[in-house]
């Protein structure tokens, strides 16, 4: 069935690149003067409606297209034109795996919101994302340019090196969920469990009082792997390269790191990029930890259930499915705030202090975190 | 001819044409990398359609991603310049090169014979991270913790010979 497969590749491109990435710019802006006490960018205005600054991203696209796109002198010219391209395909083809809905029945037909189901989801976005380092590694070089040279190696090293803890710290999801197909982690995670329950296991919730068997959470990888959470969180920032970790860039020690001598569109596309990969690690962080499309305590079965006697299937299916990627899309968007508030939180780290970070920190966490998992499920699910 | 087939050409093409371009690129090394980058993607896309997916996807992260990015990595930090290969030992090299190519050649397609081996049907679930996974820690596990032993004394061998020239 193409044509499903076309709709949902519509449906991210028209939401999660042309919607959300231009928003995250005026995101960026306006969130960035509240935390600062100013009031942020309100000056582009059409017929003088303002919209709060709102225009402001398409002011910015009309300036970039309009600019002279040039290639300095020297460099390499077809590196120098690809290197964007890269850097941009790469941030838009990690939509394909992140679900944003459950699967429906609509008479014969299901239909599951994700416009590529591969058994291999997560592992297939770490792929991509080492892809995406040469779109940085390769513009450095292919500039001409000492400092855009000094932005690509440590952009290099950097992403190498975030690579392998953003592996390590999310194997304990894997653990989990048994399983590396976002589909099936956001289906996992359409559930709850009680809090204490695990002391069931034990034997040992005879003395407790009976009350505390009602506190349940919402089944989310964040409750299950907190750790991994913020490990994963820090890494794929880190691999983004936005402040605090934005070495690379560095404006205060290497002009504009790798992206010094790109001007025009081109320039725009690495910063198109950039705000992509923010909604696609919200997306993510929203998939692997916070139950994806899933509406916390009121699983799928229970709203289709309770829709079905008055309204029949088909409604019941129809009201889920836009409550599921409603829910979805407000997790998405808390993502961004978070992100958001870090990157406006946190000055820029010292390049040894994000390397310390990640292979004196972050990796023996994660290796830890992998065996500690291991472990308690061992304990809980018993040898068999 | 099918989907599948078309997208085998497709790749074999990539990865065949990429690597001539890499070898042809040899005084440019970041051109010569980036084309090795594009052979390495290509065979990835070769290895999903034997439905090996778990091997495709390591050749893309660790292959065309890491190891890569490290060449290119060292090859920025020592800014090699065209004129850093003399070309009298490059002809050598060249001869060299495509007499063990040609000798691999002609062994590849001695041992495949003039017909192609029968086909026989994958099993349930094969090249998938489970099917990989099992077999990794049971039939394999004595050469697979032995590779692990080896690449973590290349770790210590490569931490001495670093930390060695700092002195104390």
């Amino acid at each position: 069935m193409p044509w499903d497969v076309l709709a949902k590749t519509l449906f991210i491109l028209i939401v999660g690149v042309a919607m959300f990435a231009p928003l995250v710019t005026w995101v960026e802006r306006k969130q960035s003067a509240v935390m600062q006490d100013r009031i942020g960018a309100n000056r582009a205005d059409l017929f003088g409606i303002r919209l709060l600054g709102l225009l402001h991203p398409a002011a910015d696209v009309l300036k970039l297209i309009t600019k002279e796109d040039l290639v300095p002198e020297g460099a390499n010219r077809v590196m120098h034109l690809i290197a964007p391209l890269i850097a941009a395909v790469a941030a838009i083809v990690s939509f394909a795996v992140i679900p944003y809905g459950a699967e429906y029945r609509f008479g014969e037909s299901v239909i599951n919101l994700v416009a590529a189901d591969i058994d291999w989801g997560l592992l297939y976005i770490f792929a991509v994302g080492s892809i995406a380092a040469y779109g940085t590694v390769i513009a450095g070089w292919a500039s001409n340019n000492n400092w855009s040279l000094l932005g690509s190696l440590r952009a290099s090293a950097q992403m190498i090196s975030y690579e392998v803890t953003m592996g390590l710290s999310v194997v304990g999801i894997f653990m989990v969920f048994g399983t590396l197909r976002l589909t099936d982690m956001a289906f996992a995670q359409d559930a709850s469990f009680r809090l204490l329950g695990f002391l069931e296991s034990f034997g040992w919730w005879d003395p407790l009082p009976a009350w505390l068997g009602w506190i349940r959470l919402p089944l989310w990888g964040v409750f299950l792997q907190p750790l991994g959470f913020v490990m994963f969180l820090a890494a794929i920032m880190a691999e983004n390269k936005r402040p605090p970790f934005d070495i690379p860039e560095g404006e205060s020690e290497i002009v504009a790191g790798y992206h010094t001598e790109y001007s025009g569109m081109r320039f725009g596309l690495f910063f198109m990029a950039e705000f992509i990969e923010v909604v696609v690690i919200a997306g993510l962080l929203t998939t692997i930890f916070l139950g994806g499309w899933s509406i916390p305590w009121l699983s799928q079965a229970t709203i289709i259930g309770g829709i079905t006697p008055v309204f029949g299937s088909g409604f019941a299916n129809l009201v889920c499915m836009a409550a599921h990627v409603l829910t979805f899309l407000v997790k998405v968007v808390v993502m961004i705030w978070l992100q958001m508030a870090l990157r406006w939180t946190l000055p820029r780290f010292r390049y040894d202090q994000v390397m310390d970070l990640c292979w004196k920190i972050l990796l023996p966490l994660s290796l830890a975190n992998v065996f500690v998992t291991g472990t308690i499920l061992l304990l809980i699910r018993g040898l068999g | 001819m099918s989907f599948d087939a078309a997208l085998f050409y497709l790749f074999g093409a990539l990865a065949t044409g990429s690597a001539l371009a890499m070898v042809l690129n040899v005084r440019n090394t970041v051109a010569a990398a980036m084309s090795l980058v594009i052979t390495m993607v290509s065979l990835g896309g070769i290895y999903v359609l034997l439905q090996a997916h778990l091997v495709a996807v390591i050749q893309i992260m660790v292959y065309g991603g890491a190891i890569v990015v490290l060449f290119i990595f060292v090859v920025m930090l020592l800014n090699l310049r065209s004129d850093a290969f003399p070309p009298g030992r490059l002809r050598a090299l060249k001869l060299l090169g495509s007499a063990a190519g040609i000798w691999a050649l002609a062994r590849f397609l001695g041992a495949l014979g003039p017909n192609l081996p029968e086909t026989r049907p994958l099993p349930e679930g094969f090249g998938g991270y489970r099917h990989m996974g099992r077999a990794l820690f049971t039939d394999y596990v004595l050469p697979f913790e032995m590779t692990s032993l080896l690449l973590l004394a290349a770790i210590v061998g490569a931490v001495i010979l670093a930390k060695r020239r700092i002195g104390p």
